[in-house]
């Protein structure tokens, strides 16, 4: 074969390629185990407190992907995942993704505000509560993580100490699906606040 | 703030105490914690842990003392830097008491609070409270 044909051959594979698997140069998250769009709830919204004392609707983050972390101070495998989840908001905070911290200890912010400051949380906290968590079908072990699209759906439910890996191949996944338009629900901008602020 | 809901651990004071006016007495309590969990112990070695804790409500015939607590296993866990204070499985604590001189004679009941927070390997459970009746016998 000569050089000519074959660079023929190949820039017409490379082509077909494009065609079916897409030419874009972001890596393609391994398939993580979301739930089929058809299968996804919204996620029930809530109005909790944060640090500052602003109210913090998990609403306001429609159009963003939201890791949304049901954790506590006492919990050591919450401990493990924080890290984890510091590292996502950091790496993914200006592709339209959020962390958001529910914490589920007792004594609120007399509890948390240590930690955070202790631990340097680099995402927004809010204190949770009974209510928030019979919303989300009644809470019991810690952490609990929600993973929610863009359309403010769940994608994917964590009970449990999970692994690093089996996060970031679901956040890469819904970072890469945009929002559907349907309703006018699109994509929405966040105040800058909002936006990866503790 | 969370209900209580499902519990971790049983406690029971299955010997009826019997004790004379103006003596000590003490009672054995026999916690058992569920297969697969942990509870933090009496004195857990990081700040934000929970320990286990024996309390009893004021009013009845015995003055409450000190609670006796057994060694804490020392147990390393897959989400734990270090090792972790903590009971497992079935172990006693030991409720002291005072009777004082002045105590009405007779029976009665003396109700405590256990506070404890579990985990398993993987997840943690919120803090829950447990009542214990201790039924006692004053002569």
């Amino acid at each position: 074969m000569s050089a000519l044909r074959l660079g023929i051959v190949l820039a017409t594979g490379f082509l077909l390629g494009c065609v079916i698997y897409g030419c874009s140069p972001v890596k393609s998250a391994k398939a993580a185990s979301l739930k089929p769009n058809a299968e996804r709830h919204v996620a029930p919204d809530f109005a909790l407190k944060d640090a500052d004392g602003k109210t913090v609707r998990l609403s306001d983050y429609k159009g963003r992907v939201v890791l949304l972390d049901f954790w506590a101070t006492y919990c050591g495998p919450c401990k493990i995942e924080i890290p984890w989840f510091m590292d996502f908001e950091r790496k993914h905070k200006d592709q339209g993704f959020s962390v958001l911290g529910v914490s589920m200890d007792d004594d609120g912010w007399d509890a948390v505000k240590p930690f955070v400051n202790d631990v340097g949380i680099n995402y927004r906290i809010v204190v949770g509560n009974d209510s928030t968590a019979d919303k989300f079908g009644g809470i019991e072990a810690l952490p609990t993580t929600f993973l929610i699209d863009r359309d403010g759906k769940i994608a994917d439910v964590h009970v449990g100490l999970a692994s690093k890996s089996d996060f970031e191949d679901a956040i890469e996944q819904l970072l890469q699906t945009p929002a559907r338009p349907a309703g006018g629900s699109g994509r929405v901008s966040l105040p800058a606040e909002l936006v990866g602020a503790r | 703030m969370w209900a209580q809901g499902k519990q971790y651990l049983t406690a029971d004071a299955a010997q009826k105490l019997v004790a004379k006016r103006g003596t000590a007495a003490e009672a054995k309590i026999t916690v058992s914690v569920d297969p697969g969990f942990h509870v933090n112990s009496n004195t857990p070695n990081d700040t934000y842990l929970i320990p286990l804790k024996l309390t009893w409500a004021p009013g009845g015939a015995l003055e409450p003392g000190e609670v006796v607590f057994p060694k804490p296993q020392m147990e390393k866990y897959e989400f734990s830097e270090k090792p972790l204070s903590v009971f497992t499985g079935d172990f006693d604590l030991i409720a002291k008491f005072k009777v004082p001189a002045g105590a009405s004679q007779g029976p009665g009941i003396m109700l405590g609070k256990l506070r404890y927070q579990a985990c398993n390997s993987n997840s943690c459970f919120p803090p829950k409270t447990l009542e214990v009746r201790l039924s006692y016998q004053v002569q």
